[in-house]
């Protein structure tokens, strides 16, 4: 059932790890859910419900980068710790390489630790200051069982391996390292499992430019050499646009538009997704788009807008966008090549004007 | 790749040292510490009380139980007694020595058996959350809301008197603020990424709370209960100033202070003696907990 018919991801390198094919998605998110509960009164009883992540379904190719972008408090933070099992999500499914995540019968969560890892967004958070960072690194091998000698060997082959010289940094706290030799040891320490499936959580966002790079540069050379899949999160559109295969629009905590990075950057479908290209371009004048940019703030995921949840905020808004939300399709069905939009304009027949007419069967 | 030049770069002053020296935390602290004169001072006062109170069989001219009818409250520099004598004619400076034992007991002792278990209590409630936390911090509270010095007298009233009761008492006492610390520092620790971090490792959380958690909440805790010292040296004396510690004739600085009371007229400064130690301890642990504190202080 898992296995789907799809067009043949851009690498597929053989792999020892491998169990379901090259052609089975690395993982399938399948419907996941997120309400955080707001407690108040006396006896802290739940008076309403932030809706981090709403139903949300898509796929990640083996050896594909699929970038994520949104607004802050979107929710991409909360779902990439749905992924990773820190938070435990409402409803929903993951399937990681054709097996079951979790549940009794699939792959256990310690499966899932190996194979899915997370740099953290927050590098002033991300590493414990009270220890040497060798030890932060060396932490998740010793945990999973190699001896502490072993697991200090593979610290200091993953250092080199980042760009850090074993010798001058394993013992260095991490005050005394500047945040692109921080974001370093973080990924040094997320690889230290040996994982398949990279979540990387504005792993870039806090660098300056030129740092940036050379860490988008090293992103790219691990991703080669060690055979891996990324998630990568990032409200910064240029550097997804450089980094992904594909993209996906996340809008108060679901999918607007997904599809390959080329499509969504020069034909984007959806409102948002154009506002936020906009916003981007409207730096040059010359280039200034005329669409309205993104006006106010998002509103608040407590109580999203009926509808099409990005209707308060969209120069296209008719009734039919209030009265029904619209679908993005069948994401898991759909191949990766596919471009799909959550809006009434794209949808024929879905009583927008702007819809395409409905195709005569 | 621009990578491997960027790195060169960033490690060539570092490289003309020989090896990495880098300096681990205490040592740090210890750097810090080092010239910080009046730290430094506190802690020589505080191991020179100690070490009298250690060596105070040795050091004692007199026998500070054997009281003398002829030599009853003699000014300081008396003949051979130093420091005068008391009400019984007993030697002060002797009796000083021997109190220092029970005082500086009844400071230590309590603060280190409250800081396990109100610091252990505090570090479940802070990472558990939740019910945990509402039911072991609610109780903290019940405690808490009594005064330290009302609650230290209902616990010890009801108790009785004896040096093992009194430390119990101010054990009891001293737990709640030092679990409301730790429960605190852990709370902050449990939110940082690194803690999911080793989560996403599959670690356990007794690990997780050993290698991650509790080396981030020592050192607060730690820098707190040192300036709880000074407080259950008083409070000890106090118990035994009202009659609710250790009973006399044990030789104890806050008894010395209650029975010398009534000759305050007589001999004032004699009479003022037991207090001055008291006084000059607790502002002793009281500079250094501070000191500790500014030391201990890292910028991560
Ligand atoms: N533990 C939590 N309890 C309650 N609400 C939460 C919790 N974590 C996140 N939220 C809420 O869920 C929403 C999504 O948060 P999230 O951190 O996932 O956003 P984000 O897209 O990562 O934003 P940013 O780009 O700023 O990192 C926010 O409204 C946030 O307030
Ligand atoms: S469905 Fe309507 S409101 Fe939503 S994005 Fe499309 S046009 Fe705008
Ligand atoms: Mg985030």
């Amino acid at each position: 059932m898992t296995q789907m018919a799809l067009s043949p991801p851009p690498v597929a390198a053989e792999d020892p790890r491998d169990r379901g094919g090259p052609a089975q998605p690395m993982l399938i998110v399948d419907g996941i859910r997120k309400y955080f509960p707001i407690r108040a009164g006396v006896l802290n009883r739940t008076v309403a419900e932030v809706k981090a992540v709403d139903d949300i379904s898509f796929y990640v190719l083996k050896g594909e980068t699929l970038g994520i972008v949104g607004e802050s408090g979107c929710g991409k933070s909360t779902l990439a710790r749905l992924l990773m099992h820190l938070v435990d999500r409402d409803e929903g499914h993951l399937i990681l390489d054709g097996d079951l995540v979790g549940e009794e019968t699939g792959v256990p969560l310690d499966g899932l630790r190996r194979a899915l890892q997370m740099v953290f967004q927050d590098s002033y958070s991300s590493l414990n200051p009270r220890l040497p960072i060798e030890q932060s690194i060396a932490y998740g091998p010793k945990v999973q069982g190699a001896s502490s000698k072993v697991a200090k060997a593979q610290a200091r082959a993953l250092m080199e391996k980042v760009g850090l010289k074993a010798n001058l940094f394993a013992q260095r706290y991490p005050h005394e390292l500047s945040g692109g030799q921080k974001q370093r040891v973080n990924i040094a320490r997320a690889l230290a499992l040996d994982p398949r499936l990279l979540i990387l959580d504005e792993a870039v966002s806090a660098l300056d430019k030129s740092v940036e790079a050379q860490v988008l540069n090293l992103l790219e050379d691990l991703k080669k050499q060690l055979n891996l899949t990324y998630i990568f999160i990032s409200h910064d559109l240029h550097v997804v646009r450089y980094i992904s295969d594909r993209v996906l629009v996340m809008y108060l905590g679901q999918v607007v538009e997904i599809g390959p990075v080329d499509q969504i950057y020069e034909d984007p479908q959806h409102p948002y997704t154009q506002a936020l290209l906009a916003c981007r371009l409207s730096m040059d004048p010359e280039e200034r788009v005329e669409a309205a940019p993104l006006a106010g703030d998002p509103p608040n995921p407590v109580n999203p807008p009926s509808g099409c949840r990005f209707h308060t905020r969209c120069p296209f808004m008719e009734d039919v966008c209030m009265a029904k939300a619209p679908g993005l399709g069948d994401v898991l069905r759909s191949s990766a090549d596919d471009h799909l939009a959550a809006c009434h304009m794209v949808h024929p027949g879905s009583g927008h004007s702007r819809a395409p007419l409905p195709v005569r069967a | 790749m621009t990578d491997a030049l960027a790195n060169s770069l960033a490690a060539a002053p570092v490289q003309s040292a020989p090896a990495a020296r880098v300096r681990s935390y205490w040592g740090g602290v210890w750097q810090r510490l080092r010239y910080d004169y009046v730290t430094l001072f506190c802690i020589a006062l505080i191991i020179l009380i100690v070490l009298s109170a250690v060596f105070a069989p040795w050091l004692a001219p007199f026998d500070p139980y054997k009281s003398s009818m002829a030599h009853r409250l003699r000014p300081i520099g008396y003949r051979q007694f130093l420091l005068g004598t008391d009400e019984q004619g007993r030697d002060m400076l002797s009796r000083l020595l021997y109190g220092g034992r029970v005082s500086l007991l009844m400071g230590i002792v309590p603060v280190l058996l409250a800081t396990l278990v109100g610091g252990m209590f505090g570090v479940v409630a802070g990472y558990y959350g939740r019910k945990v936390n509402m039911g072991i911090m609610r109780t903290m509270d019940i405690f808490f809301a009594f005064p330290s010095v009302l609650l230290a007298v209902a616990i010890s009233g009801s108790l009785g008197g004896g040096i093992t009761n009194q430390m119990l008492t101010l054990t009891v006492v001293l737990i709640p603020p030092i679990c409301r610390v730790a429960e605190t520092a852990t709370s902050q620790v449990r939110n940082m990424d690194f803690v999911d971090a080793a989560r996403a490792t599959g670690a356990s959380t007794t690990s997780i709370l050993f290698t991650h958690v509790l080396i981030n909440v020592m050192s607060p805790v730690l820098v707190y209960a040192s300036t709880l010292v000074s407080i259950s040296i008083i409070l000890a004396s106090g118990l035994s100033f009202l009659g609710l510690g250790v009973s006399p004739p044990t030789a104890d600085w806050g008894l010395m202070l209650s029975t010398l009371r009534q000759s305050i007229y007589v001999q004032p400064l004699v009479s003022a003696i037991p207090g001055v130690a008291i006084l000059v301890t607790s502002i002793a642990f009281n500079l250094v907990s501070d000191g500790l504190r500014q030391a201990m202080d890292v910028k991560a």
